[in-house]
């Protein structure tokens, strides 16, 4: 389907360009930060309301406390021990035509007594809109197109509540994979994105497929050095184009095989992980730079 | 044992009266008193029937006769001769084990089971194999409430030892949701409060009674606060608050201990292989949520979502304003929905499920579909069948190959579905298009070239190169019987096309429906086109198979649908077939296709001269015309269909470019003999084998009238010689027939 290389592919470009960040909550897309993410698409919810999130925290709560406490009867509205908050994530929009990010936390209730213990938070979720996707002009009023869903935390907490979402708002979420194409734009990408502080390796890690066990070659770069790379690859600053990420590679590839007489272009790119942030193939990201996450997201 | 024949229905009895099968009788002779045989009877009935029904399943039958046999044994065994019984025993526990663990057992199964287990009849020695039993007593279908009953009755006197106590009140407490009826059980409430003060019973029991309990059973108990009495206490003060006292603690945790264990995996595996073998049971299958019946990671498998109604109910009951939340008035819930009659009476106020997923196994919904005109009901499903077909896909993704049932299963649910609805779903054709190119045309083949069958019309030249090409590419390549395949689907895609024109024909369609903007032009060109591809990929099938027959039969037949498109489907549109079938169709040797080409031929003849007659009558301007081109085509076709069935002239009259049409000298040069007649109707190589026939049947008469003609001529010695001396088997009908005026 072509919906979901775009949507993978806009999620990714949601990650690089400077994208609209006013009114947001400073505090909470710190709290996105430092955290790896696991990719879900997510089909189009219907009939979900921004003006409900409070009705839909209750009702969930109550449905991750029936799932908890299978075959046993929940008391609506009691003490559940955690609490389930889905909130907005202002400001976290590709485009203005986006809808607005939604931020989905379970935190388990504080055991000490103190009026101002704070909860933890044991998993947290959101789903953003990605621009670009020429899906949303299609969808109808009822249909509230947030396609990617990033989580954190136990599986059993993302499987609940993506259990939920799908229930009650007809949606599928399925694991975003990424592809190695798609992993050499990020390596360009974030090759190219200025630091300055906290500089550490640029690294790239290969799959061999053999047997009985993979092997898995690791390629380390100094980011300066990946970075004037580029800079002579780049034609056009702000631009990018499959040529140049092809080129890139290609440069990197010949370098190895000068030392290591090892061509990596027959291996398979499964790991890129940079100053900026890092991404696997599974559909795991992270971005681990306080300073520079805000200006990337 | 009382109880249990006193549950008997008359309807049971008729079982036993009817299982009269010899093969009974072998296994009846052991059993000695009425009671017990009747629910053998039955049971073995009812195995017979399942026998029947998977007739195929030839291994399954000893495997069934042994478990019959096993049963009869468990029922009416004493333990006399302990050193042969325990060899029986081990035997026949093997059977009902492997037996139980793939299909389950049925209700009198598991009567006769629970009661040798709990009775304590294998007497001490065995006593471990009574935990055996009871590990293995996974339902088929359903559990008697009365076999629970009369096993609770065993319970209490005590016969079997604590720890089979143990094991069946966490067998009952898994199998809770299997027990038929539950009302005899709620009467016995007070007998399982009871067995609260057994200290290693108690966290069973009060799982159980949690399970029980309902709001008249409000009654207090004082004692320790171990978290299974928790729990029981709990849900005593949610249901009665006046009589339980003391404060909880608000900190759920985990009150029970796992009783299920044991017998999940194998429950699930039953159901799952009930579901898989009943295609009727899956379709009115309600509210049932499929079991996870593989670990994979959260939400990676093939799940057809449950038939619920909207969720979000807990809402309705708080306060008013977030009644709108998914602004619901009175509504008929989805899961009620059983009759159709149902559906009549509140199709006004039905809604559709949470999930739309869950119509395709509801063919009342489907019906419902078909009446409401919301884009949102297509949509949703859209989303969600897109979403699945591409995460299932067995050749797009490494760790789904082993999921290629199940695959297949929903791909023949769409299918069903498609053909319910009568139109094809576009996340279907979506997935077509991207996953054919990968596509090895094998795995899941049917399902794959029948859904293909229903991608909705629209511009063909949109279709080709993601539908035709990659399909071609597969066509050529593969073997006959996929080549047959792929043009008996094409056919049926080219007949769904026609339909939907008719069908908007009648409708007076609403432009927006339509995909061409109802452009007959644009229709005829992509029916055209099909039509042509057809042709196409026909032309090399039957030159790479050596006009194969069997392929030949599957192309006529797809011309069959071609040459009637005017009068049968009302599109001014007809296409000849091109040489390359038409001649080897022609020039076959088998009579069949032969046959089958003289009927496309004459309804191609029926609707030209139909189509011309209609241009003459109106005699305004009609949009669309044949052109004299397919008249032409088709009277170049007929003139040497005539010239080589009937004039005997092929070679000469043949006018065709791609035709027969030989030089006299050139034939003269093969030194054939009546070179003209080869193809008519007497010498074509199709009809050859019915000339000889005819020819023998008529000799035989002409026999006889040679023989009277000597008669005649005064042959009078022969005649009394063949007469007395030769035994004609046929002396007298075919005398009669002699007798017939030349």
């Amino acid at each position: 389907m072509k919906k979901r290389k775009s949507s993978l592919f806009y999620g990714l470009s949601l990650l690089s360009p400077p994208p609209v960040l006013e009114n947001a909550d400073p505090q909470k897309i710190a709290f996105l930060l430092r955290k790896q993410w696991t990719l879900y698409s997510v089909t189009p919810m219907y009939k979900f309301s921004y003006g409900n999130l409070k009705a839909y925290s209750r009702l969930l709560s109550a449905f991750v406390a029936a799932e908890k406490q299978k075959g046993l009867a929940v008391e609506v509205g009691s003490d559940l021990g955690f609490k389930v908050t889905l909130s907005t994530l202002l400001g976290l929009k590709g485009t203005d035509q986006d809808q607005v990010a939604i931020l989905v936390q379970i935190a388990s209730r504080s055991q000490l007594p103190f009026e101002n213990a704070e909860d933890k938070v044991v998993w947290s979720g959101w789903f953003c809109c990605v621009s670009g996707d020429e899906l949303l002009e299609s969808v109808p009023e009822d249909f509230t197109c947030l396609s990617l869903f990033l989580a954190n935390g136990a599986e059993s907490y993302t499987a609940i509540v993506g259990t939920w979402f799908q229930k009650t708002f007809d949606c599928c979420f399925s694991r975003l994979t990424i592809s190695p194409l798609n992993l050499a734009w990020m390596a360009v990408m974030w090759t190219g994105y200025k630091v300055d502080s906290h500089m550490t390796t640029t690294e790239l890690v290969f799959s061999v497929p053999c047997t009985p066990h993979s092997l898995d070659i690791s390629y380390a770069i100094h980011p300066e050095d990946a970075k004037a790379l580029w800079d002579t690859i780049q034609k056009t600053p702000g631009e990018v184009t499959q040529e140049e990420v092809n080129l890139f590679m290609d440069c990197l590839y010949s370098h190895f095989h000068r030392h290591f007489k090892i061509h990596l272009s027959a291996a398979r790119l499964v790991k890129v992980s940079t100053s900026i942030a890092s991404a696997h193939c599974d559909g795991n990201i992270k971005v681990p730079r306080s300073q520079t996450g805000p200006g990337l997201l | 044992m009382q109880q249990r024949e006193s549950t008997k229905n008359p309807k049971q009895a008729l079982h036993v009266c009817r299982s009269s099968q010899s093969d009974l009788s072998e296994w009846r002779i052991g059993v000695k008193t009425a009671g017990p045989k009747s629910v053998d009877l039955k049971s073995a009935e009812k195995y017979k029937k399942e026998k029947q029904q998977s007739a195929s399943d030839q291994a399954d039958n000893s495997t069934q006769d042994h478990l019959e046999q096993a049963l009869t044994y468990f029922e009416r065994g004493k333990s006399s001769d302990r050193s042969l019984l325990l060899i029986l025993k081990w035997k026949h526990l093997a059977t009902v084990e492997s037996v139980a663990l793939q299909r389950g057992l049925s209700p009198e199964g598991l009567d006769v089971l629970l009661n040798v287990a709990l009775s304590g009849r294998l007497g001490k020695i065995f006593r471990n194999l009574n935990g055996r039993i009871l590990k293995c007593l996974i339902p088929a279908s359903l559990i008697a409430e009365s076999s629970v009953v009369s096993a609770v009755s065993w319970l209490c006197v005590g016969k079997c030892s604590g720890s089979t106590q143990l094991l069946f009140l966490r067998w009952l407490i898994a199998m809770f949701d299997f027990i038929d009826h539950k009302e005899k059980l709620h009467a016995l409430y007070g007998i399982f409060f009871c067995s609260l003060q057994d200290e290693k019973q108690c966290p069973y029991v009060c799982h159980l009674l949690y399970l029980l309990t309902r709001r008249e059973n409000g009654e207090s108990i004082q004692s320790g606060m171990q978290p299974h009495l928790q729990a029981l206490l709990s849900l005593y003060k949610l249901l009665c608050p006046e009589l339980v006292s003391i404060t909880l603690p608000a900190k759920m945790k985990t009150y029970f201990r796992n009783s299920a264990s044991l017998w999940k995996a194998a429950i699930n595996a039953i159901r799952r292989r009930n579901q898989g073998t009943s295609p009727t049971s899956q379709q009115l299958n309600l509210g049932t949520a499929h079991l996870q019946s593989r670990k994979r990671k959260w939400n990676t498998q093939l799940i057809l979502p449950a038939c619920n109604a909207e969720t979000n109910n807990p809402i309705k009951s708080e306060e008013v304003n977030h009644i709108d939340i998914l602004s619901h008035s009175e509504s008929f819930p989805v899961e009620q929905l059983h009759t159709f009659s149902q559906l009549l009476q509140n199709i006004h106020h039905l809604e559709f499920p949470s999930q739309m997923g869950s119509v395709l196994r509801n063919s009342l919904l489907l019906h419902y579909m078909n009446c409401v005109k919301d884009e949102s009901i297509y949509l949703r499903l859209y989303y969600w069948m897109g979403q699945t077909l591409q995460e299932e896909c067995t050749w797009s993704k490494i760790d789904n190959e082993q999921y290629e049932e199940e695959f297949k299963d929903f791909l023949d649910i769409i299918y069903k579905t498609e053909c319910f609805l009568q139109k094809g779903f576009s996340s279907c054709e979506e997935f077509l298009y991207k996953s054919l190119p990968f596509w090895d045309g094998f795995c899941c083949r049917s399902q794959i070239l029948r859904l293909v069958s229903w991608i909705p019309l629209s511009n063909f030249s949109e279709i080709k190169p993601l539908l035709c090409e990659p399909l071609a590419q597969l066509f050529f390549t593969s073997s006959l019987y996929f080549k047959c395949s792929v043009l008996e689907s094409l056919k049926e895609l080219l007949q769904n096309w026609l339909s939907w024109h008719v069908m908007q024909l009648d409708v007076e369609a609403d432009p927006k429906i339509s995909p061409l903007n109802s452009t007959l032009s644009g229709l005829v060109n992509s029916v055209a086109d099909l039509i042509h591809f057809v042709g196409w990929i026909s032309t090399v099938a039957l030159r790479l198979e050596n006009n194969a027959t069997f392929l030949l039969y599957f192309i006529l037949d797809f011309y069959e649908t071609v040459c009637d498109v005017y009068l049968k489907y009302n599109l001014p549109l007809l296409v000849m077939p091109p040489p390359g079938v038409f001649y080897p169709a022609l020039l076959s040797v088998d009579s069949v296709s032969l046959n089958q080409l003289c009927y496309i031929m004459y309804r191609y003849r029926t609707n030209l001269v139909a189509a011309k007659e209609n241009e003459q009558i109106k005699k305004t301007i009609l949009q669309f015309k044949f052109s004299s081109q397919t008249y032409q085509e088709y009277n170049q076709y007929i003139m040497a269909m005539v010239g080589c069935l009937w004039t005997s002239s092929a070679f000469q009259k043949d006018i065709h470019p791609q035709g027969i049409r030989l030089d006299p000298e050139v034939l003269k040069k093969t030194r054939v003999q009546e070179v003209r007649n080869s193809f008519n109707i007497v010498h074509h190589p199709a009809l050859m084998g019915y000339a000889i026939l005819f020819l023998q049947q008529v000799s035989g008469r002409r026999w006889n009238w040679y023989l009277e003609y000597l008669y005649m001529q005064g042959f009078q010695g022969l005649k009394l010689f063949i007469e007395s001396s030769i035994n004609r088997v046929s002396q007298v009908s075919q005398t009669k027939l002699g007798n017939v005026p030349v």
